[in-house]
């Protein structure tokens, strides 16, 4: 009954979802590209940023990818433009411009 | 071997509780169910089960445990009335539409105003369009028998649709009768052992359970809803003849009584039906010949079954205990005049109001329907399509 969620899209036939369109996966999360929902996207100024990973944790999207204990760019995939990663920052190294 | 005693309904439904013994029940006591949890509770307490008793705060709560567990992948149920299933309302359709295979025991009440605590039908006729599977009871023995059939109709994989067990408040539930009950061992083996395939707490194997649905999901994902709905029948059906096998007592959407040759023939559901039966076999004593057709399955409703069986009679009494408000009729007599409009039966059909907030309906009562039924096809009296018995 395991779900292959890039075989189900808006215009599957009803035979083709799964029952009470459950989802008998994990992480599926990451195929649906929800960024584009965004108003303000956050940007960063690498000079600023002293990779403290404050930021990183707090992203409601886990948005912001951390590789061998550093930060990379945002993953503009999934950022909702929520700003909380702007709050976090004790070095004013993330801004939110107009937009997605 | 079978075990001849007297019980209630609530007796019977919780000794049957007891022998399923499933793995969740949440509750919230509310008249005239709350003896369900009650006598769960004793047994829990005695040793004599193990389920995971859960006092919850309310109703909207116990519906959610419910479905919450029934997802982890336990066997859940609860138990409620009236009010109770009103507040359960958002929940019931989460519980089919998320397709959990739980089971309600219902202990139909009316709903306010004016508040009461006694019988109709009104809470559970209320809820006939949540997407659950509805049983209904004449007496303690069905209430008991209905319940063991709840789970294996619930968790075929052709339904997956939660199942609703409904006996009458008091009349059903309060009144001991005899009984004959399976042996504890026979009820497991019927019931069986649950293993679902998927569900939450399956360590490797993750499931995501009522996820959001844009627009271009929600329409087939309530195609599928109501196809599960119509295979249900056929499941009903099948637990039944096995069903049989175990007790010797045979179910299906309907029991027909005296309606063969019957020229007019009352359709009724819950602890009427016996009402209506002993005013058919006055009628048969008086050359009459009246029948009587009890529902006990509302939900899948049987419309082509029921309009089957009333096509050889002259005129159909539909009895309602429940007040639909829409100007129309009651829903047994819109669903029913419905069904026989599909298959061409020209038929008449009187729907008559019964019942409500616990008033007696009595054997004359039901006489003096079918008398004047008579009276309609013999010499052409007219009679109101909807009405009331016994409305001062």
């Amino acid at each position: 009954m395991r779900t292959d969620v890039s075989k189900i899209n808006e215009r599957s036939s009803h035979t083709g979802l799964t029952e009470g369109l459950m989802v008998f996966a994990g992480g599926t999360a990451e195929q649906f590209p929800t960024g584009e929902w965004r108003t303000m996207t956050p940007v960063i100024d690498w000079v600023k940023c002293k990779q403290c990973l404050l930021c990183a944790p707090v992203c409601p999207d886990s948005s912001i990818p951390v590789e061998d204990g550093k930060r990379g760019e945002f993953d503009l995939d999934h950022c909702k433009g929520c700003g909380i990663c702007v709050k976090s920052c004790p070095f004013d190294a993330i801004v939110m411009k107009e937009g997605r | 071997m079978s075990i001849r005693d007297r019980m209630s309904g609530n007796e019977a439904v919780s000794y049957a509780i007891r022998q399923v013994n499933p793995d969740v029940f949440p509750a919230f006591p509310i008249t005239p169910s709350t003896e369900i949890p009650q006598m769960v509770s004793a047994y829990i307490s005695n040793g004599e089960m193990d389920t995971e008793f859960i006092p919850v705060e309310s109703e909207h709560s116990s519906m959610s445990a419910t479905i919450g567990a029934a997802a982890a992948g336990a066997r859940a149920m609860t138990a409620t009335s009236s009010a109770g299933l009103a507040l359960m309302w958002e929940e019931l359709l989460l519980a089919a539409s998320n397709r959990m295979p739980c089971v309600l025991a219902l202990v139909n009440r009316t709903l306010s105003g004016p508040i009461n605590i006694n019988c109709d039908h009104s809470d559970g006729m209320g809820a006939r369009d949540t997407g659950w599977i509805q049983i209904y009871a004449e007496n303690n023995q069905e209430a008991y028998d209905n319940y063991l059939q709840a789970f294996p109709i619930a968790e075929d994989e052709r339904v997956h649709l939660p199942v609703m067990i409904c006996q009458d408040g008091f009349i059903t539930s309060h009144a001991v009768e005899n009984i004959e009950l399976l042996d504890d061992a026979v009820v497991r083996d019927f019931v069986g052992e649950y293993h679902p395939e998927e569900y939450l707490l399956n360590p490797g194997k993750p499931i995501a359970v009522g996820p959001y649905a844009v627009s271009n999901y929600g329409m087939e994902a309530r195609k599928n809803q109501a196809i599960a709905m119509e295979r249900s029948a056929e499941v009903i059906l099948g637990v039944a003849k096995r069903f049989e096998k175990i007790s010797g007592r045979s179910y299906g959407f309907f029991e027909e009584y005296r309606t063969g040759d019957a020229d007019v023939v009352m359709v009724i559901m819950g602890s009427a039906a016996g009402t209506a039966k002993a005013a058919c076999d006055m009628l048969r004593g008086r050359g009459r010949k009246a029948g009587v057709l009890k529902l006990r399955v509302f939900r899948p409703f049987p419309g082509r079954e029921i309009a089957e069986a009333l096509s050889h009679c002259r005129a159909v009494a539909i009895l309602d205990r429940t007040e639909s408000y829409n100007a129309n009729g009651g829903p047994l007599g819109c669903e029913i005049m419905a069904a026989m409009y599909k298959k061409k039966l020209r038929v008449e059909a009187t729907n008559y109001i019964y019942g409500l907030a616990g008033r007696d309906f009595t054997v004359e009562d039901a006489a003096a329907v079918f008398e004047e039924q008579f009276d309609c096809i013999e010499n052409g009296k007219e009679l109101e399509q909807y009405r009331y018995i016994g409305l001062r």
